[in-house]
């Protein structure tokens, strides 16, 4: 494989990170997400592109990659379906979600699927408790308050390329005072 | 109290739209706080400041429920070393969901508020770090800050004053114990988010090594309230002890999940039945998790005129936590619940410590094999036993939050457990 490098637009992007903390080591977060964004995943030469981009020895750099989950120490799927299974999800539904996901596109949970488009983990709490079952979709948008139906549409849209929109949660505050003014 | 929160008109994040915009959050007194103390800096001395705040006993509304102003109290004197103030939006606790409608409703009262605890601790970089999920959440904001900096209210030359004060957003990349103070601190290092031993204490050794304060993101955004109304006012809200609005995250089996902002120490019951409509499919309620995953679950019989307050919840065998009231339903079966739990804190657990380390994995490997129906009696002993051989040993409270739910729904609930577990097959002595 030819050696990994960032263009010039992306050290442009690299330096305005660099820029926010004091010494580059701070920044190594956020240049694994710039090389994770280019190249899909954090394998091994990806973290020394990262290393090298920073000064740092790539042990520190392989060290911080395999903590962070959201970090893909492997080549994933197009679109990558983060189920969350956790307590409110699991209440609510998350592993019917997950097996439904499972069953349909024919692979278990850490899999990806043949064409490369898909792949599905199990993932801790996402912090959508409220609108559970969820699935965050390749570390971007949430998927909320998932049902049957909504899995399969979701499925089918991701097929097609259409990723979903940003779901602002509205408070639903408003609706006990409404209650509450009768 | 419990009688008049239906006309309570919420504060941190009142109904008024566009309210994320800076214009709109002006013309509704949005930096008033902020601007008074800079121009009457005689009346609102650094040290008044932190007097009035820590008179308000804003209890820390990211688990600890810390008197925040007292907190800030802790900061040395100024010398030559830089100053920071670490914002914790990592939000990762499970039931928790609250300061993402911060970040998304009314991210300046939040920024005011940082920027009056800046002030108090003459601080002059601010961190904002936020959960690495929470990408979307993670824009938004950096659009309000990037609002604030145009209007002056941050950057060099603060509204004229002379006082520069940064304010720096930056996002994890999936880890809970980043949501670990000293965690936090690491990973804005750019490193693994191993919680640090304590003391030295953040306020003494923190950031590169300089003196810092980590506020929750909520607990900030309380900040321009108490300034704004003063600390009496801000003690006339909530209960005794546990002053102030609280954002109740309410997730699980009720009808109408989602985050609603009520006085602190709102009857429990009100909020599950009045609040978020009561159980789904009219079924019977069977428990709460009032404050996230680590917070002890409370049956329903336990929850007759509780609060949720820190003194109430404690009284009740609970803590307030986050606020993130998981809700149970009778269908609920308590083996899984905690088995799924269990397995969080095994996954989440960053292995610096033995006992959490080692204890979080077995706790989930016996009660897979009770869940499975493989366990004995004896082995919900043992998973007691655990706990007590990990709480309180090891470098930071991850291992007392994965203990104390393996504890207390097993002693809670301790017949589902059994029903669940073999017969018996030697006669023990």
């Amino acid at each position: 494989m030819a050696e990994l490098s960032f263009t010039d637009q992306e050290i442009k992007e690299i330096d305005k990170l660099r820029a926010k903390f004091p010494t580059d080591k701070s920044a190594t977060l956020q240049i694994l997400w710039v090389a994770q964004r280019k190249y899909g995943h954090v394998e091994p030469e990806v973290q020394a592109l990262v290393a090298k981009t920073l000064d740092l020895p790539e042990s520190h750099v392989h060290g911080v990659a395999s903590f962070y989950t959201q970090y893909y120490k492997e080549e994933m799927g197009k679109f990558v379906l983060d189920v969350c299974t956790c307590l409110s999800c699991q209440l609510c539904g998350g592993y019917d979600v997950l097996h439904q996901i499972e069953d349909k596109l024919g692979i278990k949970a850490g899999e990806t699927t043949d064409d490369g488009l898909f792949s599905v983990q199990e993932v801790e709490c996402l912090g959508a408790c409220g609108y559970a079952p969820m699935v965050q979709i390749t570390n971007g948008v949430y998927a909320n308050n998932l049902t049957e139906e909504k899995v399969e549409q979701l499925l089918e849209n991701l097929r097609q390329g259409n990723m979903p929109e940003f779901e602002s949660m509205v408070m639903r505050q408003n609706d006990n005072r409404i209650k509450a003014a009768k | 109290m419990s009688k008049d929160w239906k006309s309570y008109e919420p504060l941190l994040i009142p109904d008024i739209p566009e309210l994320h915009k800076i214009d709109v959050y002006e013309d509704n007194d949005g930096y008033k706080a902020f601007r008074e103390i800079l121009e009457d800096q005689d009346k609102w001395s650094r040290e008044n400041v932190i007097e009035e705040v820590k008179a308000a006993n804003i209890r820390g509304r990211g688990g600890a429920g810390f008197n925040c102003g007292l907190k800030w109290s802790f900061m040395p004197e100024p010398d030559d070393r830089p100053r920071y103030l670490a914002c914790n939006g990592d939000e990762s606790e499970p039931g928790t969901f609250k300061d993402r409608n911060i970040f998304e409703f009314n991210p300046h009262l939040f920024i005011e508020g940082a920027l009056i605890a800046a002030y108090a601790m003459a601080v002059d970089t601010i961190y904002v770090y936020i959960r690495g999920e929470y990408i979307d959440w993670v824009n938004i904001f950096e659009e309000a800050a990037e609002e604030a900096y145009k209007k002056g209210y941050l950057g060099e030359d603060i509204l004229g004053t002379g006082r520069d004060i940064e304010m720096y957003t930056t996002y994890g990349a999936g880890a809970y114990i980043c949501g670990e103070e000293t965690g936090m601190l690491e990973s804005l290092e750019g490193k693994r988010g191993y919680p640090r031993v304590k003391p030295p204490f953040p306020a003494q050794k923190g950031l590169w090594g300089n003196p810092t304060t980590i506020n929750n993101i909520e607990t900030l955004a309380n900040v321009p309230l108490v300034i704004n109304n003063g600390a009496d006012w801000y003690q006339s809200i909530g209960v005794e002890g546990h002053p102030g609005p609280v954002l109740y995250g309410i997730s699980g089996h009720v009808n109408k999940p989602g985050v609603y902002e009520y006085p602190a120490g709102m009857n429990v019951m009100d909020l599950i039945n009045d609040v978020a409509g009561g159980i789904r499919g009219d079924k019977k309620l069977k428990a709460l998790i009032p404050g996230g995953a680590s917070t002890p679950i409370l049956r329903a019989d336990m929850l007759d005129g509780v609060g949720m307050d820190s003194n109430s919840l404690r009284e009740a065998g609970s803590m307030m936590g986050t606020a993130g009231m998981v809700v149970m339903d009778e269908d609920t079966d308590m083996v899984d619940l905690l088995w799924r739990i269990a397995h969080f804190f095994h996954h989440e657990s960053c292995g610096q410590c033995t006992p959490c380390r080692e204890g979080t994995g077995w706790i989930e490997k016996i009660l897979v094999k009770i869940k499975n129906g493989d366990g004995e009696i004896r082995d919900l002993d043992l998973l007691l036993d655990l706990t007590t051989q990990m709480e309180g040993r090891t470098i930071c409270a991850l291992a007392d939050a994965a203990a104390w739910p393996v504890r207390h729904t097993i002693n809670r609930f301790r017949d589902e457990f059994e029903a669940r577990c073999k017969k018996s097959v030697h006669a023990m002595a």
